[in-house]
């Protein structure tokens, strides 16, 4: 039966994921019948994953606009002027669902995909960072083994999968982080963010202009690989049969796609190339009713032209296939052989399958016929959009379980050697090893030497920071001041290297939005990243979101991943974690400055710092409780201790710097001390605190409040920092020294930690591998 | 003095190769893309790291069938200076340039860090400007590095010491810890019996600035600059 004949039926459009409201939209848009064909256009354009019809709405509430601002949301990836005449170009995106079906290719295809959204831009990536959850990896009371030893599997195969196609393309691997919480056991996170660079002037829209001009297709042949995988994939719960979706995977080839980089950009420097866009989810129907919607414009495109790697397909196989490592692209009239000869060059295909046209449809011709013809503008930008209902879960945050406190002069090491031990603490070296983290030799700090990742852009003195960061296990608790955190965060890693926050992308994880619960997550969520880039200066440049991260009903903690990019304008005054020099005193800057006095020890049971303690990764590795509050978070503190950090790298007045954050200033001062002996060094700290800090010894050394970073410097620079600082209202005490001995921490005079820094590095050097190879070896 | 950096479809480390030659040692340099067959001009060529065409079938199985190698060859007999890093060591086994092949590395994981190596042989284009001994801290980024041959071929290699490189622990010694993939007697480079071609999986152009925390691959690149001043150019037919 041709697809022309099949029947449109009610049920036809429910398994097509469009409600009958939805296609009451259609048929008065189109002013008939959808064809088949046409109703799976409609489909992905408007499933949640391309459309953004439930979160729209709220992420208008974001701060996008600032001077440095080249291209804000709304393109393949937002660009920011850098200076020299370069922009930036960077955007983060989820390949969850696909991870969790097929983690080797569904990561590697995240991967590319976000690639070829920055070098569709006409900017060579520089950089990749992924921000990785995962279920747990070590046996948990009332886990079972089958979960652990599958959340492995999903590990190492995502981590194959991301060196296996950034490795190849030749892109370096450069940063990220991984979270461990049990949420995501049924639903792992694969975020991906991309940089990439671009001389200002010569940056490429996916807007088609001149009707008449010829429409070209570049790259791998299509295919009937990830048919639906934007709507069926990315935009569903997750059940039982999931695994049946293995087919809506796609396969990525990064040879492929690192031809199809090279021949792009040397297209693009003909002059002979209007507008770009790369065929990501939804495959060619988006790239090209998209292209000609931000034109104002129509395309008309004939599918025989297409290169097609079977045989056989339809117009609707052809126009929903995710095949990956294609383009679209809009050439000057006259000029397509310049084009042309290019991808020849690189031995890719390239062919012109249509023209721009006038009219504003999207007409697609397949076999002689018109297989679908739909009016550009309300495909691409009318999709419903929904203010879903929002709910507030009743479960109150306070009535959570809450950590017992050791006694006074407790020893905490073996305490200490626990949480060093746990996955989300632990060393990822076994994991960033599998990258290549230095292809371009651009990488000025490999990962686990800085708070960000630091690339260098050759030929000027600038170099550009990145950094991710989300807790999902404090967005659970209290999404907006989770969401504040993760900002926060991020900006005060890239601030720790020395470089100033420029502008910032996220990846919005959440549950199924059609739960009043997940929603109200969600606006709470926005709601605290836009107050929190507000009050530090960071404009949202783009993103993502992906909902429906649901396995069995159950919704993952809400994840929202922020992805801060930094500026610096002289490299060489990049900061990195490690101690360099024995003597250093150790300095705790505290953004609160005065204001961060300690709530007192009495009653400490009710007390505000033991609610938040109960959220830290101390209370859930160590003392098994999940529960109370995030930290309370102070922006203006964030902002001073932003300000600070800025302007001791720039006058050279530190000779390390790093922010507490999982695991407090206890596990803040052994990464320092870690990374140290990862070259020549090999120093160790001492470190003597008050009970001005905080009330009782666990607090002070494990609590992760924010606004805070240890700095180390030499004697002379202690009057320089004590007025940099207090200039900003910024506290800073002298904690401690680096020594080469062992690695101390008393409190009230009283030793509380004491160990041999090589013994503890090698408890957190190496709990990841063995975990893994523990699952090996089941 | 010219070099050359052969470009395949998939190589990803030309740039940084360029970049080493050309910014650093202040070289003049080109690119020699690999359908051409003419290397008339160069006097020292580089076949960079990366994933030539895909590294399909097996690394360096199918560039060694390009039209670049054939030229390669032909500069390599009349004794013009080649350096395989990495990739391109893969490749200069495919083409039969150098002996032995390159397996996959013993834990079966593609590798990135810095690792120790010591110069075996300073009477080399490559490592004359060296220490015998001489420890250097350079960069590994591969999957396929764990260097292979037969019993006979290694015999032939030590009896000709065409051994340039070994793994090492970070004060010299040879310790079986700091193979980081499984290599046969820890090579990490070796060299033809003329000394004019060499391979190593190393990356000496990830290791010549001291912003990338190891300046220890200049050693390699200034022993060809001074060879090349050195030598009379190579006879390119």
């Amino acid at each position: 039966m041709l697809e022309t004949e099949i029947k449109i039926t009610p049920r036809l459009v429910a398994e097509h994921g469009l409600t009958p409201d939805e296609y009451a939209r259609i048929l008065k848009i189109l002013g008939r019948e959808p064809n088949f064909t046409e109703l799976g256009v409609f489909s992905v354009m408007w499933s949640e994953h391309c459309s953004y019809k439930s979160s729209r709405i709220h992420l208008k509430r974001l701060p996008t606009q600032a001077p440095q601002v080249l291209q804000g949301p709304g393109e393949n990836a937002g660009v920011v002027d850098v200076g020299d005449g370069l922009a930036a170009a960077f955007k983060m995106e989820s390949h969850n669902h696909p991870s969790y079906v097929e983690p080797f290719q569904g990561a590697a295809t995240g991967v590319g995909g976000i690639l070829r959204d920055v070098f569709t831009m006409g900017a060579r990536p520089i950089a990749v960072l992924d921000s990785l959850r995962f279920g747990s990896i070590t046996p948990q009371p009332g886990l079972a083994p089958e979960i652990v030893a599958r959340n492995r599997r999903l590990l190492d195969g995502v981590v194959r999968g991301i060196a296996h196609y950034g490795n190849c393309f030749g892109v370096p691997t450069a940063g990220g982080e991984i979270a461990f919480e049990p949420g995501y056991s049924g639903n792992p996170l694969v975020n991906v963010l991309a940089l990439g660079v671009a001389p200002k002037d010569k940056l490429f829209f996916a807007k088609a202009r001149g009707a008449g001009n010829p429409v070209i297709y570049v790259g791998a042949k299509t295919g009937r690989d990830g048919i639906h995988g934007a709507s069926l994939l990315a935009s569903a719960e997750f059940t039982e049969e999931s695994q049946q979706k293995r087919p809506n995977v796609q396969v990525g080839d990064p040879f492929l796609e690192k031809l199809l980089l090279e021949a792009c950009l040397e297209a693009m420097a003909t002059g002979a190339v209007v507008a770009i866009q790369d065929m990501g989810a939804a495959g060619l129907t988006s790239s090209s009713c998209e292209m000609a919607s931000r034109g104002g414009l129509g395309i008309d495109i004939d599918l025989d032209r297409v290169p097609q790697r079977e045989t056989s397909m339809t117009a609707y196989e052809m126009l929903l296939s995710e095949s990956q490592e294609r383009m679209l692209l809009v050439a000057e009239r006259g000029r397509e052989q310049e084009v042309l000869a290019v991808f020849s060059k690189w031995g890719l295909d390239a062919v012109e399958i249509g023209r721009v046209t006038g009219d504003r449809l999207m007409r697609v011709r397949h076999r002689g016929r018109i297989a679908a013809e739909i009016p550009a503008q309300p495909l691409a930008d009318q999709a419903p959009i929904y203010d879903r209902p929002r709910a507030k879960p009743s479960r109150p945050a306070t009535a959570a379980p809450r950590v017992p406190l050791a006694p006074p002069g407790t020893d905490l090491t073996q305490k200490f050697r626990h949480l060093l031990a746990a996955p989300a603490i632990a060393s990822k070296r076994w994991v960033f090893e599998q990258y290549d983290h230095m292809v371009r030799t651009n990488t000025l700090a490999v990962p686990g030497a800085a708070d960000a990742a630091l690339v260098r852009l050759k030929g000027t003195r600038r170099a550009l920071a990145l950094a991710t960061a989300g807790n999902g296990r404090w967005c659970a608790l209290d999404p907006r001041t989770g969401a504040m955190h993760a900002v926060a965060e991020a900006a005060r890693n890239v601030a720790a290297v020395g470089a100033r926050p420029w502008a910032a992308t996220n990846c919005l994880n959440f549950g199924n939005p059609e739960k009043p619960e997940v929603m109200w997550q969600f606006s709470e969520a926005v709601d605290g990243i836009a107050e929190a880039c507000r009050a530090l200066n960071i404009p949202i440049t783009g993103g993502n979101v992906s909902f429906y991260n649901d396995t069995l009903g159950q919704s993952i903690d809400p994840t929202p991943i922020l992805g801060v990019l930094g500026l610096l304008e002289d490299a060489s005054r990049a900061v990195k974690m490690a101690f360099r020099t024995e003597g250093d005193l150790i300095i705790l800057l505290d953004g609160r400055g005065s204001a961060a006095s300690p709530t007192t020890v009495s009653g400490a049971a009710n007390s505000d710092a033991l609610l938040e303690f109960s959220s830290s990764e101390y209370a859930r590795t160590v003392a098994g409780v999940v529960g109370g509050t995030p930290p309370a978070i102070d922006l203006a503190a964030e902002s001073r201790l932003i300000e600070t950090l800025v302007a001791l790298a720039a006058q050279r007045l530190v000779s390390s710097a790093h922010d507490l954050s999982d695991g407090g200033l206890a596990v803040a001062l052994a990464e320092s001390v870690f990374a140290s002996s990862a070259g020549e060094g090999g120093f160790s700290a001492e470190v003597a605190l008050r009970s001005d800090v905080a009330a009782a010894a666990e607090l002070a050394l494990f609590g992760e409040a924010g606004a805070r970073a240890i700095v180390s410097a030499p004697q002379a620079a202690l009057a320089p920092i004590e007025r940099l600082a207090a200039q900003w209202g910024v506290a800073a005490q002298v904690i401690g020294r680096v020594t080469r001995g062992l690695f101390q921490l008393s409190f009230d005079g009283a030793s509380v930690l004491s160990d041999n820094p090589a013994s503890l590095r090698a408890i957190w050097a190496g709990a990841i591998e063995r975990a893994v190879l523990e699952g090996a070896a089941e | 003095m010219k070099f050359g950096v052969v470009v395949f479809p998939g190589s990803n480390c030309d740039h940084d190769a360029f970049h080493a030659v050309g910014t650093v040692l202040e070289k003049p340099v080109e690119f020699i893309w690999h359908q051409s067959e003419n290397l008339a001009g160069f006097d020292a060529v580089i076949l960079p790291g990366g994933f030539s065409y895909g590294d399909y079938l097996r690394t360096g199985a199918i560039a060694r069938f390009s039209p670049v190698m054939r030229a390669v060859e032909k500069f390599a007999r009349s004794g013009g200076l080649v350096l395989g890093i990495c990739n391109g060591f893969q490749i200069l086994c495919e083409a039969g340039l150098l002996p032995g092949a390159l397996m996959r590395n013993t834990g079966l994981r593609f590798i990135c860090r810095h690792v120790h190596i010591r110069v075996e042989n300073t009477a080399t284009p490559f490592t004359s400007e060296a220490q015998r001994s001489q420890v250097l801290r350079i960069p590994i980024a591969h999957a396929e590095g764990n260097y292979r041959c037969d019993d006979a071929t290694l015999v032939e290699l030590k009896r000709h010491d065409q051994i340039v490189f070994r793994y090492c622990a970070p004060d010299g010694s040879l310790d079986p810890a700091a193979n980081p993939n499984g290599s046969l007697d820890a090579i990490a480079g070796i060299c033809n019996r003329q000394r004019n071609v060499i391979g190593m999986m190393p990356h000496p152009e990830r290791a010549v600035e001291s912003e990338l925390d190891s300046t220890d691959g200049l050693v390699v690149f200034r022993s060809l600059i001074v060879s090349l001043e050195r030598l009379p150019a190579a006879k390119v037919s």
